[in-house]
């Protein structure tokens, strides 16, 4: 692939996460506001390790609560359009390879998709 | 004190923390862990999921900035996450069956380690002409620019570099962070890599890595949504703030400062977990 091919591709990726990063900060600081102005008097408790709420565990679960209007799954759905940033990037990257015909980076990158789907599978099968 | 007081705090502390990460190259994930658990008594592995989280953020945010430039090599990249997101996988789920006080010994070590290099001079290493056999089959050399132009360069010890990575990744899944450090190390002192080439790189990579062991994470309930906002909103803010008033200086003097901070912390994070606190 030309130098000039690849740093145009760089551009796109760059701009990309910006907007990821943007959507993903606004989601949180929505549900951050909501959760605050209904929960903002009770204490604080950071302190024990309980696990977060079941249905904050999965990708449809979250989703699902998120449009309910729960703010803590809002806030979560945040953070997976945030985690989905990297991704995005690996799987343009896949594209990108591909359209320079570069075959060893297509399965290269293919395989790094590949550990990261198998990392969040356990989010797609609920517990 | 209610919930909307320490989110406010724990987002300032958050924010400065990012700030001062941007700016002397640390990162902020690094800091952040120690300060809620230390300071605001934050559970350890509640306080890795976010700042797990904000790593992601800082990474993703900076990234563009950086290759914009032209200097990070997408092919080296890809290559090493291979490793390191193999690691972070198997660190990640490693973390669950070690003790707290384990993870909160090995965090200060790391750390010590981390504000060690900021009282270091960056040096940057001897460059090489000539690339190793699975360099050149990987095509990894490229080139970056210079005051005077375009420099090739050539990368050597792939193999030594990618059993690097994958301890670079297995600490950041352990700990949750983002191990910039020890991924410059691969590339810079083991292959050989320009160093600038190397840091923006290590940086482009430490998202992917970071989201391979977040799917681990939030399935555990690492990830706690409250905890997390505002300490991802104050990273992101403060490292974007921090990055814009970089403008490529180093300063020396607030790198050994943040460098002093981050070794007390160091020093009481392994303190507190010899001494049963976690």
């Amino acid at each position: 692939m030309p130098a000039l091919d690849q740093h145009k591709i760089e551009q796109i990726i760059g701009v990309l996460l910006r907007a990821g990063v943007a959507l993903a900060v606004l989601v949180v600081l929505a549900g951050g506001v909501l959760y605050l102005g209904r929960y903002g008097e009770e204490p604080a408790k950071y302190r024990s390790f309980h696990g977060e709420n079941a249905h904050l565990l999965s990708v449809a679960g979250t989703a699902d609560a998120a449009f309910g209007g729960d703010p803590a799954a809002i806030i979560q759905l945040g953070l997976l359009i945030l985690i989905a940033t990297p991704i995005a990037r690996v799987i343009f990257s896949v594209f990108a390879f591909a359209a320079g015909r570069d075959r060893l980076y297509v399965g290269i990158t293919l395989i790094v998709l590949a550990i990261l789907l198998a990392s969040l599978l356990g989010l797609v099968q609920a517990k | 004190m209610n919930l909307l007081e320490s989110s406010v705090l724990i987002w300032l502390v958050s924010a400065v923390a990012g700030f001062l990460g941007a700016l002397t190259g640390l990162g902020g994930g690094v800091v952040v862990t120690p300060v809620l658990t230390l300071l605001f008594g934050v559970n350890l592995r509640y306080a890795m999921g976010a700042s797990l989280v904000s790593v992601i953020a800082t990474s993703s945010a900076a990234a563009s900035a950086y290759l914009r430039e032209g200097f990070s090599n997408i092919r080296i990249g890809m290559f090493l996450e291979i490793a390191t997101t193999l690691g972070a996988v198997v660190g990640a789920f490693l973390a669950p069956h070690v003790p707290s006080a384990g993870l909160a010994i090995l965090l200060g070590l790391v750390l010590l380690h981390s504000a060690y290099l900021s009282t270091l001079p960056r040096r940057p290493s001897e460059t090489t002409a000539v690339a190793d056999a699975l360099a050149e089959r990987l095509r990894l050399g490229s080139t970056y620019p210079t005051p005077d132009g375009d420099r090739r360069y050539q990368v050597r010890r792939v193999k030594g570099g990618f059993a690097m990575m994958t301890g670079a990744g297995i600490i950041s899944g352990l700990l949750g962070i983002g191990s910039g450090a020890f991924k410059v190390i691969a590339m810079d002192q083991i292959m050989r890599i320009p160093f600038k080439v190397s840091t923006t790189t290590s940086n482009f990579m430490i998202g992917v890595t970071a989201a391979a062991s977040a799917g681990v994470y939030l399935h555990r309930g690492y990830i706690d949504p409250v905890l997390a906002m505002p300490v991802m909103l104050g990273v992101t803010a403060g490292s974007l703030l921090g990055a814009r008033s970089l403008a490529g200086a180093q300063p020396r003097v607030l790198r050994l400062v943040f460098g002093v901070v981050v070794g007390l912390l160091a020093l009481e994070m392994i303190y507190s977990g010899m001494t049963g606190k976690f």
